[in-house]
């Protein structure tokens, strides 16, 4: 009697476990350690953790697992290890903060490791003091979202990146917050992935940071007070829609530095209150078009080797220069913008100013020459010298012109 | 003196160009005001006219001024009076007289927008101070100038002269003094070139609070990591203070010796 009932439960476990168990991990649990409790978990089976603190050195996520912190428990390396390596595939894991990961100069740390896996989902942990924060190595079809990752980064070589993706292929990065670290978010061979919704801000050297990905779109980000905000270095076909870059300032800061990107779209951003809106170098094919380049040192810098890109339907907006261009020649277009210091008219009234406007200025290229000159702007010198070059061109690119400069902000 | 600077603030008070000066700023600001509804907006472009408006009226109204109260000025020498606090007293009138134009005119139309407990009140707050600073500088180059000079002719192109170096030839010099120096460190150089101009000087102050951003780059740093400190800070308001005091010594210097 006994032993029949035996049996029966124990095949009823059995058929319980291919449905996926649910496991709990706290301080006064059975299960006490987190480690314990994925080695005892099959497959598809869900963990809960509670609240608590939990230093057990490096969690290695090795089979098909949920992974849930309840009320944030603590998983603390005290300074010693990487904490989370999610190793398998189709791994969910929520709701941890992740602490004090330590500084390495032979390894990169991370906070949470993803390896080579494919289908995972990170979501709503909190990282602090950190290495880097969320690493994920060719790892693809996956989403990292909600996270907040918080360093205390000072300079450059001591930090790592909040969001790292190497080798990664189709990922979709969603409203996380990176604060401290060198980059907020950084893609290196990254393509056809999604940035959207993110918030970076006071990163010790960029916001955001491609290299070498391809086919990537980022949308609706804010970037603010970054040593730049986003830079995109030897990428192509890249979207960028609808950001916010904020008060990137210091002496070689950029709201978005375009380094080597081709066939790209720049759309609908604004750019606010940076050293430099946008510095573009040996960028092709880049179409500009219905950004607000508001009070920037210089809304757009374009050095030489930038070619066929269009300027088309933006707003420049009391900004101290419009545009630098620095090398004659190119075949860039300007046409169709606002600038807000445009002095012409509009006798038929169709919007568009009847006289072509120029938007870089003679001091723009006196600037660039001669920076100590900077101390002069706005002079009434300055000015006279701007008028006489505005109408007859000598110094500055003759074909950089706006030929239908808009007479009202377009939106 | 403090009698001669009443008559001379009360007659200049009464005159008709004060009334025009101060009604030309009201109507100026309100105007602008009106057509922006944007308080940040006005003050950036009153920054502007103040670089270039203020120096040019103070000098014009202080030779003017001073030509045409030559006779009352000679009434007064004659009574048991100092010269010096004559000539201070007219010269603090016509100062005076100046800044509160320029107060009143554009201070009244900003208190109606409710500039006052705005964000833009440091701005504007430093937009009046440089006004005034500039009146008294200027109005005192202008005494100096007639002082030194009989000829009323001679007297108005040089005080005319004198704003034209300050206001636009001396930014041409340094321009191009920086250009043709290019290959040197000039950060130094050009702080302490744009001390030495009172206009310059008073742009600058300007321009830390406007053109923020781009004073971020590379050279403005230098700029911003003098004049933003308040050591910085106080060592142009000093130097704002000595371009005052520098022409209104030598004017009491002047007046001294002069033999009218």
């Amino acid at each position: 009697m006994f032993r029949w009932i035996f049996v029966s439960t124990l095949s009823l476990a059995g058929q319980a476990g291919l449905l996926a168990n649910t496991l709990q991990v706290c301080k006064s649990c059975p299960v006490s350690s987190i480690r314990e409790a994925i080695q005892m978990a099959r497959p598809c089976d869900t963990i809960f953790v509670e609240k608590g603190i939990y230093a057990e050195g490096n969690i290695l996520i090795d089979k098909e697992l949920m992974l849930i912190g309840r009320d944030k428990p603590v998983l603390d390396g005290e300074g010693k290890t990487e904490i989370v390596t999610i190793a398998a595939n189709h791994v969910h894991f929520e709701g941890f903060v992740i602490k004090n990961v330590g500084i390495s100069y032979s390894q990169d740390r991370a906070g949470i490791r993803v390896k080579e896996v494919s289908d995972f989902y990170v979501k709503n942990n909190r990282v602090e003091n950190a290495f880097f924060g969320i690493y994920l190595q060719h790892a693809k079809n996956g989403t990292i979202e909600g996270n907040e990752v918080v360093g205390e980064a000072v300079n450059e070589t001591s930090s790592g990146n909040a969001i790292h993706l190497w080798y990664c292929d189709n990922v979709l990065i969603l409203n996380n917050i990176t604060h401290g670290h060198r980059d907020g978010i950084y893609l290196e061979f990254v393509n056809f992935s999604t940035i959207q919704g993110n918030h970076s801000e006071r990163n010790v050297r960029y916001g955001l940071h491609f290299m070498f990905s391809n086919d990537d779109i980022y949308r609706g980000n804010t970037f603010l007070d970054n040593g730049a905000g986003v830079a995109v270095m030897y990428s192509r076909r890249i979207g960028m829609f609808s950001n916010v870059f904020q008060k990137n300032w210091g002496p070689a800061a950029y709201g978005l530095l375009l380094k080597e990107i081709h066939d790209s779209k720049i759309e609908g951003n604004t750019f606010q209150e940076n050293t430099v809106g946008i510095f573009a170098e040996t960028s092709n094919r880049i179409v500009y078009t219905k950004n607000n380049f508001i009070q920037n040192g210089w809304a757009l810098k374009i050095s030489g080797g930038c070619q066929q890109n269009n300027l088309i339907a933006n707003n420049f907006l009391g900004n101290s220069f419009d545009l630098a261009v620095h090398s004659a020649g190119t075949d860039n277009l300007f046409d169709g913008n606002f600038w807000s210091d445009y002095a012409g008219y509009d006798l038929d009234h169709d919007g568009i100013g009847d006289v072509p406007h120029r938007p870089m200025k003679l001091f723009s290229y006196v600037v660039s020459n001669t920076p100590e000159s900077l101390v002069l702007l706005r002079s009434l010198f300055v000015d006279i010298l701007n008028l006489s070059e505005k109408v007859s061109p000598i110094f500055t690119p003759e074909n950089v012109v706006d030929n239908k400069p808009l007479l009202a902000e377009s939106n | 003196m403090f009698k001669i600077l009443k008559y001379s603030f009360y007659d200049l008070i009464r005159s008709r160009w004060t009334y025009i000066y101060c009604g030309f700023y009201l109507l100026f600001t309100l105007s602008l005001l009106w057509l922006s509804n944007d308080l940040s907006k006005v003050v950036i472009s009153l920054m502007n006219v103040v670089l270039l408006l203020c120096p040019l009226i103070a000098t014009m109204f202080g030779v003017m001024y001073y030509y045409n109260s030559r006779e009352f000025t000679e009434l007064l020498l004659a009574q048991p009076v100092r010269r010096t606090s004559i000539f201070l007293g007219q010269y603090l009138g016509v100062a005076g007289s100046l800044s509160a134009s320029w107060v009143i005119g554009v201070g009244v139309p900003f208190a109606l927008y409710g500039v006052f407990g705005s964000e833009q009140a440091g701005n504007f707050a430093m937009l009046l101070f440089t006004g005034v600073v500039l009146s008294f500088v200027f109005s005192a180059i202008a005494f100096f100038i007639a002082l030194k000079n009989e000829n009323r002719i001679k007297g108005f192109g040089l005080a005319i002269l004198a704003w034209l170096f300050f206001a636009v030839i001396y930014d041409g010099l340094l321009l191009l003094s920086l250009s043709l120096l290019t290959e040197y460190p000039l950060e130094k150089f050009s702080l302490i070139a744009s001390l030495l101009n009172p206009i310059d000087l008073s742009r600058i102050l300007i321009l830390l609070k406007l053109d923020v951003s781009a004073l971020m780059g590379f050279t403005g740093a230098v700029f911003r990591k003098f004049l933003g400190t308040g050591f910085g800070m106080a060592i142009a308001f000093g130097v704002l203070m000595l371009w005052v005091a520098m022409p209104v010594w030598s004017i009491k210097r002047v007046a001294g010796r002069k033999d009218f």
